[in-house]
C-alpha cells in the first residue's frame, strides 16, 4: 500500500537553527531519501517553500479567482512530503519515525486511497 | 504451442517468494528479534531480506533452506544499516561496533524456539490485553493493521496505535525474548491460550461484518494454537486446538442462507466438517489423559459428545450434564451453570432446567446476560407456558444487539402467537 508521509513544521522550525544544523538536516533528509529507495519503500519525495509563496486558485460558475495561502492562520503548515510504499499502517510509522524532520515537527501518515474506477458499475 | 521451459518462470519464482513470506515470515521475524532486540530494526530487516530474495533467486534459484537464508540476509543487511549510519556520522563508530559483536548469533539454538519466545512475548501479561491481540496477530500470524481493524471491526490509527504502544511497552520493561521458566509457565500459557481464544470467538461469534475477513480469524487463531502445541504440546493448548478444531468444525452449520443463526439443534450435520471432528476428538483424549483437566479440555470435551450426536435427539445429554459438573468444578462462573441448566433440562425435563436458571436470575448476575432470558423462555415455550415465555424472549430482546440474533427472538416470539 502507499502512504503520504505529511511533514508539519511551525513557521520558525527551520530558520531556529543555525547555518550547519540546516546542512545537516538537509543531508539527514536526502540521506534518508536514499535509504527509502534503498529499501524499495521511496516512491516521490519534496520539501516544499513557505505557505507565504502559495497562492489558492478557484472556479465558481466558470469564474476563476486567486487569493493568498492557505486562509487559515495555522501555527504548522505543510513543509514537504515523502510518498511511500508500505507493508502496512505500522510499517508506514515506522518509516515516517526515521524522517529526520520528526525530530523537529511532525509527521502526518495517510494511506492513499483507491479511487474505484468510476466507468465500471 | 507452449515451449518446454528451460529455465523457472521468473514469475513463478516471485509465487515461491510469496508462499515463502507466507510460511516463513514469521519465524524469521521472531529469529531476528531475538538477534537484533528489537521490533522495528527486525521488520527493517526482514523487509530488506525478502527484498534480496525478490533481487537475488529468479537468477539463482531457490536456497534450499530459505529460512536459514533469509535470517543471514537480514542480519547482514541490518549490520549494512548501521555501519551507513556510522558512515552519514548518525552513531557513533564504538556504539556500532558493540551492536555488530551483539549481533552476531552466539549459539545454534533451534529457530523453533523463537517463534515460541515471540509468542510468550507478545502475549505478555504487561502488555495492555487489546495489545496483546492485536500485536500477536500482526507479529505472529503475519495480519497487516488493515486486515486486523477490518477483522475488529475498528479503525486503522485505533489497532496501529495499540501495535505501536504495544511494542514501546515492551521497549520500556525491556522485557525478555524468552520461554518462561517452568515455575512461571502456566501463568503465562493461560495468558497466551486466552489470546488464541479471544481471536477465535472474535470470527465464530461475529454475525455481522465482512464475513469472510471475520472468519480468516478461526483460521489463524486454529493456525496459531497448531504451532504453540507443536512447539510446546502443554495438555492446556492440546485442549484449546481441540475445542477450536470441534466449535469450526460445525461453522458452516452455523449460518444459514440469509445470514440467520442456526441453533446447534436444527444444524444439517452433513455440513460437519468430520476430518476436523475427528482430529479434535482424538486431542480431547490426549489431553484428557493430564491431571487437573484444563477448562477449555471439559470444553472440547463437550463439543465432542455433540458432535457424535447422529441427530439432536441423539445427544448423550447425560454425559454432557456431568461434564458440566466437571467444568462447574474448574472453572466456576454463572455462565456455566446456565449451560449446565440447559443440559439438566435436556436430560431430566424443562421444569428442572427452569428451577435452576430461575435460582440463577434470582442471584442477578446474569439479569443482564440475553442468553439467560432466551434459555428460560425456551423452556417455558416447551411446557407450552406461552405469556411467560413471551415476556422472557422480550427480556432478551432488550439485552441483544446483534441483527442475526433479533431476527431469530423475534422469528421464536411470532411462533408463540400460532
Amino acid at each position: 500500500m502507499r502512504y503520504l508521509c505529511m511533514v508539519h513544521m511551525g513557521p520558525d522550525t527551520f530558520s531556529s537553527l543555525d547555518e550547519a544544523g540546516q546542512r545537516q538536516l538537509d543531508r539527514d533528509s536526502m540521506n534518508y531519501d536514499k535509504e527509502l529507495e534503498a529499501g524499495g519503500h521511496y516512491i516521490a519525495a519534496e520539501a516544499l517553500q513557505g505557505p507565504e509563496s502559495a497562492v489558492m486558485v478557484k472556479v465558481r460558475n466558470g469564474e476563476m479567482s486567486t487569493t493568498d495561502g492557505p486562509f487559515s492562520e495555522t501555527k504548522e503548515h505543510l513543509g514537504g512530503f515523502i510518498l511511500i510504499e508500505a507493508r502496512d499502517m505500522n510499517e508506514a510509522i515506522r518509516l515516517a519515525a526515521g524522517i529526520p524532520l520528526a525530530k523537529l515537527g511532525q509527521i502526518e501518515v495517510r494511506p492513499v486511497f483507491s479511487i474505484p474506477d468510476p466507468d465500471r458499475p | 504451442m507452449t515451449q518446454p521451459l528451460a529455465q523457472p518462470e521468473p514469475r513463478s519464482v516471485e509465487r515461491e517468494i510469496e508462499a515463502v513470506w507466507r510460511a516463513e515470515a514469521g519465524r524469521v521475524l521472531a529469529t531476528l528479534i531475538r538477534l537484533l532486540r528489537d521490533f522495528d530494526r527486525a521488520e527493517e530487516a526482514l523487509h530488506d531480506a525478502f527484498l534480496a530474495a525478490h533481487e537475488q533467486w529468479p537468477s539463482t534459484g531457490m536456497p534450499a533452506n530459505p529460512r536459514a537464508w533469509l535470517v543471514s540476509a537480514g542480519r547482514f543487511k541490518a549490520i549494512d544499516r548501521i555501519r551507513r549510519r556510522v558512515k552519514f556520522g548518525e552513531i557513533a563508530k564504538e556504539i556500532a561496533a558493540t551492536e555488530e559483536e551483539a549481533w552476531m548469533p552466539r549459539d545454534a539454538e533451534p529457530i523453533a524456539d523463537d517463534a515460541l519466545r515471540l509468542i510468550f512475548t507478545c502475549c505478555h501479561p504487561e502488555i495492555p490485553a487489546d495489545g496483546r491481540i492485536a500485536l500477536t496477530l500482526r507479529e505472529v500470524a503475519g495480519l497487516t493493521t488493515e486486515e486486523i481493524a477490518a477483522a475488529f471491526l475498528t479503525k486503522t490509527p485505533a489497532i496501529a496505535q495499540r501495535i505501536v504502544r504495544a511494542k514501546s511497552r515492551i521497549r520500556e520493561l525491556a522485557l525478555p525474548y524468552e520461554v518462561p521458566e517452568p515455575e512461571q509457565l502456566a501463568g503465562r500459557l493461560d495468558a497466551v491460550l486466552h489470546v488464541i481464544y479471544l481471536i477465535f470467538n472474535e470470527g465464530y461469534s461475529a454475525s455481522h461484518g465482512e464475513a469472510a475477513i471475520r472468519t480468516e480469524l478461526c483460521a489463524e487463531a486454529i493456525r496459531l494454537c497448531r504451532q504453540l502445541v507443536e512447539l510446546k504440546p502443554e495438555p492446556d493448548a492440546v485442549g484449546l486446538l481441540a475445542l477450536l478444531l470441534l466449535q469450526d468444525a460445525r461453522r458452516m452449520a452455523r449460518v444459514g442462507p440469509g445470514g440467520d443463526i442456526v441453533l446447534l439443534a436444527d444444524q444439517d450435520r452433513v455440513l460437519w466438517d468430520r476430518s476436523q471432528i475427528a482430529e479434535g476428538k482424538a486431542l480431547v483424549q490426549r489431553a484428557f489423559g493430564h491431571q487437573p483437566v484444563a477448562a477449555y479440555t471439559i470444553e472440547a470435551a463437550i463439543a465432542a459428545v455433540h458432535c457424535d450426536a447422529a441427530t439432536a435427539g441423539d445427544t448423550d445429554w447425560t454425559e454432557i450434564a456431568a461434564l458440566y459438573d466437571l467444568l462447574l468444578r474448574a472453572d466456576p462462573s454463572p455462565v456455566v451453570e446456565l449451560n449446565r441448566a440447559v443440559a439438566i433440562a435436556m436430560r431430566d425435563g424443562p421444569e428442572a432446567g427452569l428451577r435452576l436458571i430461575d435460582g440463577l436470575l434470582e442471584r442477578g448476575e446474569l439479569s443482564r446476560f440475553r442468553y439467560a432470558h432466551s434459555a428460560k423462555a425456551d423452556l417455558l415455550r416447551r411446557l407450552g407456558r406461552a405469556s411467560e415465555a413471551r415476556e422472557a424472549y422480550q427480556a432478551a430482546l432488550e439485552y441483544t444487539e446483534q441483527e442475526a440474533e433479533r431476527r431469530f427472538i423475534e422469528g421464536r416470539i411470532r411462533g408463540l402467537a400460532n
